[in-house]
């Protein structure tokens, strides 16, 4: 199936003031329902637990003295369902819990601030976007009269709003269009050792000639600092077997580690001044 | 050839660059954490003056890392951490009670004003709604089924005596979850309003049938009561929250209205910028609509229930009325003398 289309990719830029292009990546579909799912599952829970009390509540007081606790278990069942996701999402994360577990965030579309009003748009369109089809079903099911038409079309109705953002290019709900907003990954992410400045005794053995690091390029030399940062014994005599076939250099199992280490550290140093003197070799095609 | 003296000499700048910058992107790293967690209050001056400079820091080591490093894992931490710091910085954050003073003392009315032609026809509807379901319900007395559906009609129908009518506007019920039966109603009405705002989208279709299906239901209930004499006194019993429930769904309406209208005719801009800007100044405006239903809730299950003369319900409803119309529509123009 070799078409023209180039790949579909969810990176997007936002140039800052400073004229830095961040190159925002947006959050997939099957992120997104996760953190939906988890919001869901904290709403539910929450509320269960603020119904047991209310039910206790009113065992224990009787019934007239209870009535300041019902007020409140409405208003907390209603704030629970609307205001939760415009609360976390007002918040200077931009994130309900669900979407900070699984590291995404909301976002202006057009890089600007995100604004409250924003926020609650996107999230009153969500009323219809799901809990309304779920709510009618629930509501017919508990008085006895859901048939089957009924259902199907609540839940078509529900599965059409829900996957509308497979169906565009930005991955946006309906309440995304209409707010002017995206969902974008913003992972918290740990600063690394330098994998070219590990010290291995056995590495400083390798040395390798020019042509032997001509065999690479950029791509190559992610995918084996990928491979290096897993540290799986298996995936690592692979590769330098391989690595070691290439450029005609015989590598003891045991050492797959060291030398896969050192022809790291050469390789990206060779690149890189490749790099600085203005060849950005993107792979081993290249020249 | 000098390639391996090369090499060390790149290997060595670029392991320098990180180690002389690394302390600025943990300090920052650090000073993200503690203000998202936090408000900046929290920070000392000099922190606070920090921030923004520990920020195009990391990113000009951005950039300098794009442009000359190749490791991966550091130009990844660096795209994240410049990320959050420009979300945080550039977020125009303001504080709470900065944030509702202005939504109470400019976006509120401001945004009800701007939706002010899509109110007239809200209004409009409402009201053709009434006058057609009253003129069906007078030359055929089935349409009230029709239009009323028997489980909301309480009992209320063209059959009922005028005693039975009359208890339902003054009788108390007793006294038994009165504030309950208000919040019940307030989350009732305030999903009325949401649907007519959020169904808005279907280019406005669903929201004019809302709104004319509403004013219908009004006009079906007041030919009961005039047929036995008791309009007046019904006036009475909506109006001492009506006016304020009735005006807010217009106004819902009237969102969900701009919204299609502007999925449907765009303008200058393109169509997805049009929804956007219609929808944040709808957004705006059912906030402010669900605040209403709040008071709206308020009046119905407390007021409606003690208060039963009809002149005190006619005062509290107009004034109410009066009340919003002047906040929305002439407080601008004390702002205005403010300077």
């Amino acid at each position: 199936m070799a078409t023209a289309r180039a790949p579909l990719t969810l990176i997007r830029p936002l140039i800052t003031p400073e004229g830095v292009d961040l190159r925002v990546k947006l959050a997939d579909a099957g992120t997104r329902a996760a953190a939906f799912l988890l919001d869901v599952v904290i709403i539910v829970a929450a509320a269960i637990a603020v119904t047991l009390v209310v039910i206790f509540g009113l065992g224990g007081l009787g019934v007239k003295e209870a009535e300041p606790l019902f007020i409140v278990w409405i208003i907390f069942i209603f704030l629970l369902r609307n205001v939760y996701f415009i609360a976390f999402e007002a918040g200077r994360r931009a994130a309900t819990p669900g979407k900070r577990i699984v590291g995404v965030r909301v976002a202006s579309r057009s890089g600007a601030g995100l604004t409250i009003d924003q926020v609650i748009a996107r999230n009153l369109m969500r009323e219809i976007e799901v809990f309304l089809p779920l709510s009618i079903i629930a509501a017919r099911g508990g008085a006895g009269v859901a048939d089957t038409l009924s259902t199907i079309f609540g839940l078509v109705w529900a599965l059409l709003f829900s996957l509308f953002l497979l169906f565009n290019r930005d991955r946006l709900r309906i309440g995304d269009l209409l707010a002017g907003t995206w969902v974008v990954e913003a992972p918290k992410v740990k600063l690394v050792e330098d994998l070219a400045q590990r010290q291995d005794p056995v590495a400083k053995r390798f040395h390798f000639s020019p042509a032997q690091l001509d065999a690479y390029g950029i791509a190559e030399l992610h995918k084996l600092e990928e491979v290096l940062r897993r540290d799986d014994y298996f995936a690592m005599k692979a590769v330098a077997e391989t690595i070691g076939g290439k450029i005609g250099a015989k590598v003891e199992p045991i050492d797959s580690k060291a030398f896969l280490t050192a022809y790291y550290g050469e390789l990206r140093s060779h690149l890189e001044r490749k790099l600085l003197l203005g060849n950005r070799k993107a792979d081993k095609f290249a020249r | 050839m000098t390639l391996p003296a090369g090499t060390d000499a790149v290997r060595q700048s670029l392991a320098s660059f990180r180690q002389e910058r690394e302390a600025d992107w943990k300090a920052f790293e650090a000073l993200l954490a503690r203000v998202e967690k936090r408000a900046p209050r929290t920070l000392s001056e000099d922190e606070l003056l920090s921030l923004p400079l520990l920020y195009r820091s990391a990113l000009s080591s951005l950039s300098v890392a794009r442009a000359t490093s190749l490791d991966s894992a550091l130009i990844a931490y660096l795209e994240a951490l410049s990320l959050r710091g420009y979300f945080y910085l550039y977020g125009a954050r303001r504080g709470l009670r900065q944030r509702v003073g202005d939504f109470f003392l400019r976006d509120w009315p401001a945004a009800i004003r701007d939706l002010w032609r899509e109110t007239w026809v809200s209004v409009g509807l409402t009201v053709i709604g009434a006058i057609a379901a009253y003129w069906l319900v007078a030359s055929d007395s089935r349409w009230y089924d029709a239009i009323i559906a028997p489980s909301l009609a309480g009992g209320r129908n063209p059959n009922s005596s005028a005693e039975t009518l009359r208890s339902v506007l003054y009788d108390s019920g007793g006294g038994h979850f009165l504030s309950g039966f208000a919040a019940y109603l307030f989350t009732h009405n305030t999903q009325v309003a949401i649907l007519a705002f959020a169904l808005g989208f279907a280019f406005a279709v669903p929201s004019v049938l809302i709104i004319l299906m509403n004013g219908c239901m009004l006009g079906a209930l007041f030919q009961v009561y005039a047929a036995k004499g008791l309009g007046f006194e019904l006036g009475g019993w909506l109006s001492i929250h009506g006016t304020t429930e009735l005006f807010a769904i217009a106004l819902a309406g009237a969102a969900g209205m701009r919204i299609g209208t502007r999925i449907a005719f765009p303008g200058d801009l393109t169509r997805m910028a049009a929804a956007a800007q219609a929808g944040r100044v709808a957004a705006t405006a059912m906030v402010g609509v669900m605040v209403m239903l709040l008071f709206a809730g308020l009046l119905e299950g407390i007021g409606r229930q003690t208060v039963t003369s009809d002149a005190v319900r006619y005062a509290i409803g107009g004034g109410m009325l009066t009340l919003w119309i002047a906040y929305f529509y002439l407080f601008r123009m004390v702002r205005h003398g403010n300077g």
